[in-house]
């Protein structure tokens, strides 16, 4: 956020969200909270509607319900315009208003604020810059600090994610590794290739990704940069070379390598050097996820005949058990908080997403089935993101509410959500 | 019975016998025997007449049905080995028999050109995770290469590669596309 100049210009910018909030969110037991975003006062044209993505950013949380543009009596851009008896007669909690202004150099500047009806105060209120094709990304932070402001927690529009595709018949097939915005625009292949990419994982500084290329009968990890493009062979092994996941401090890459004869979990730092097995055992180990304070790493065997999570403390090197639900559990991530896991859980339902708490080893399950895969969590650990069979791409609160559904032309699958911006 | 009156032109005593038995046994598979009743005449004739050839002849006709075993034997791994594909059961790397087989005539013909080098390939269908599937894959894959090293094969003329559920040879969501994409192919290189 310091990369950005932000300019709180009203006291009351400071204010905390709002208890009452919280607490319908955290305990999930009612619908979306309505919220009108007022189309924001613009002078002529813009390449970007600005209002309809903070508005369709809201709504895609699961936490609000924007009213739509119809229903508004009046079309505000300054608080001091606001008529709070039209908004309360609408039934509308809260109210964004706001105006953009074209400065020098092609630039915007986006000022807004948001407005609790009922108390009739404004809650926040920021200009936010926003370069000539950085509006979108202006648009996202806006409903990024709206939704911090009432929710208590960081919002995750300003965020990106990366994906597979696959397109074509069997035999002639094309794969490419897929970075675009968290609302799905803009997608730009990283990587493209005639054999299959597999398993992209984020930086944790978000400026590279690694990630599983295959080329004439081999597989190899390869660590690319993202703003240069240039592609770093990580390690290539006879056998698997699969699996990679960053460290959370971003200097060591664990990995799934069976060059050994069955695959086994080991730990590297991200220029290849000093390899360690962490694993050993004669199944299959695979499937390696941090735990957000570097000590552990949970992982897929099926040491016990099904497949299962276990996690490994990385200094002891003991092993325990972690999954009981179902018939098995695999491809295990950590929520950034540490105290939950996301899942691929296969019951008599098939393959579905659950959510288990580590503490109690109480699982939810989110998803719908029966051939949901490759869950990812948002980084606010609120939302998270998988694949499902026909490739396309869904997300799911991990309160179960709500889900949603990203497709693409083509099979979509492997979504990795992107660390903030820090 | 139209089968039958088709071999009386050939007019011997053995085949009347035949002929007799084909009709005794009212068998209508009987439609179906013909075409072997008709390449191998001197086998029925000594079955059917016991010892009117001398010993020599025996023997050749013995080594004659040898060789005709042998090359059946030939066409049948020639058979197998154009079979490049064995199938496995849902998240199982255990080795049908018919899996074996074709492994077998592979493996054979691998020890006797031991110039020639094979990739395995191991697939699975789309059910499970995916980095699990590249392990299971491979699990395959070695489990074909191991029934090929016990015959005999060098370990360097076998490569093992798995693309887990990466590369189906068919895109559909049935347990018919699953068993076809549960696969190790046999890529010789």
């Amino acid at each position: 956020m310091k990369r950005f100049l932000l300019l709180t210009w009203l006291l009351l910018a400071a204010i905390p969200a709002r208890a009452d909030l919280n607490i319908v969110i955290d305990e999930g037991v009612s619908g979306a909270l309505p919220i009108a975003v007022v189309p924001f006062k613009t002078s002529g044209q813009l390449p970007v509607d600005v209002t309809a993505l903070v508005a369709a950013d809201l709504k895609r949380s699961g936490l609000f319900d924007p009213l739509p543009q119809d229903r508004m009596l009046a079309k505000p851009s300054r608080p001091e315009d606001v008529q709070l008896q039209n908004w309360r007669a609408a039934d509308v909690d809260n109210l964004v208003v706001g105006e953009i202004t074209q400065v020098e150099g092609g630039s915007y500047n986006i000022r807004f604020h948001l407005i609790d009806v009922y108390r009739g105060k404004q809650v926040i209120g920021y200009d936010v810059p926003a370069t000539q094709n950085g509006l979108r990304s202006g648009a996202h932070r806006v409903a990024d600090f709206v939704f911090q402001a009432l929710t208590g927690q960081r919002g995750v529009f300003n965020t990106r994610i990366a994906y597979i595709t696959a397109n074509g018949q069997p035999g002639q097939r094309t794969f490419e590794l897929i970075v675009a915005d968290a609302d799905g625009h803009d997608p730009r292949a990283v990587v493209r290739s005639g054999e299959p990419l597999m398993s992209p994982a984020w930086s944790p500084d978000r400026r590279k990704m690694a990630y599983v290329a295959f080329d004439d009968g081999e597989s190899a990890i390869f660590i690319h940069e993202l703003r240069s493009g240039v592609a770093r062979e990580l390690v290539r092994k006879p056998g698997i070379n699969g699996a990679p996941a960053w460290s959370p401090d971003g200097s060591k890459i664990a990995a799934a390598l069976s060059f050994g004869g069955d695959p086994e979990i080991y730990v590297m730092n991200v220029d290849g050097t000093g390899e360690r097995r962490i694993t050993n055992s004669s199944a299959i180990d695979t499937e390696p996820t941090w735990s957000p304070d570097g000590q552990k790493i949970a992982f897929t065997s099926d040491r016990g005949g099904q497949p299962q999570i276990y996690e490994v403390d990385l200094a002891s090197g003991d092993t325990r058990r972690l999954t009981f639900e179902g018939r098995s559990n695999a491809r295990a991530q950590y929520s950034p908080d540490g105290k939950n896991l996301i899942l691929v859980n296969l019951d008599e339902q098939g393959y579905r997403i659950g959510v288990q708490e580590l503490d109690t080893r109480q699982m939810r399950i989110l998803s719908r089935g029966p051939l949901d895969e490759s869950p990812s969590f948002a980084p606010n650990g609120r939302v998270i993101m998988y694949a499902r069979q026909g490739g396309q791409l869904a997300t799911a609160t991990t309160d179960g509410r709500v889900r949603q559904t990203l497709s693409q032309q083509g099979t979509v699958r492997e979504p990795a959500w992107s660390p903030y911006l820090n | 019975m139209k089968g039958i009156t088709m071999l009386k032109p050939i007019g011997l005593m053995a085949l009347t016998a035949v002929v007799l038995a084909g009709c005794a046994s009212g068998d209508e598979t009987a439609l179906d025997q013909p075409a072997t009743t008709e390449t191998q005449p001197e086998s029925s004739f000594t079955t059917g007449s016991g010892s009117s050839y001398g010993e020599a002849e025996a023997r050749r006709l013995e080594e004659q049905r040898a060789a005709e075993a042998e090359a059946a034997a030939e066409r049948s791994a020639n058979a197998l080995r154009n079979e490049r594909t064995v199938y496995f059961e849902f998240d199982s790397a255990e080795l049908t028999s018919r899996a074996r087989e074709v492994i077998r005539s592979h493996a054979d013909y691998l020890v006797a050109n031991p110039g020639t080098r094979i990739r395995l390939e191991g697939h699975t269908d789309e059910r499970g995770t995916r980095e699990y599937n590249i392990a299971l894959g491979e699990r395959r894959a070695k489990s074909v290469e191991r029934a090929m090293m016990l015959r005999g094969v060098a370990q360097n003329q076998i490569n093992v590669i798995s693309y887990g559920e990466e590369s189906p040879v068919n895109l559909e969501h049935t347990e018919e596309a699953w068993a076809k994409n549960r696969r190790v192919v046999i890529n010789y290189r």
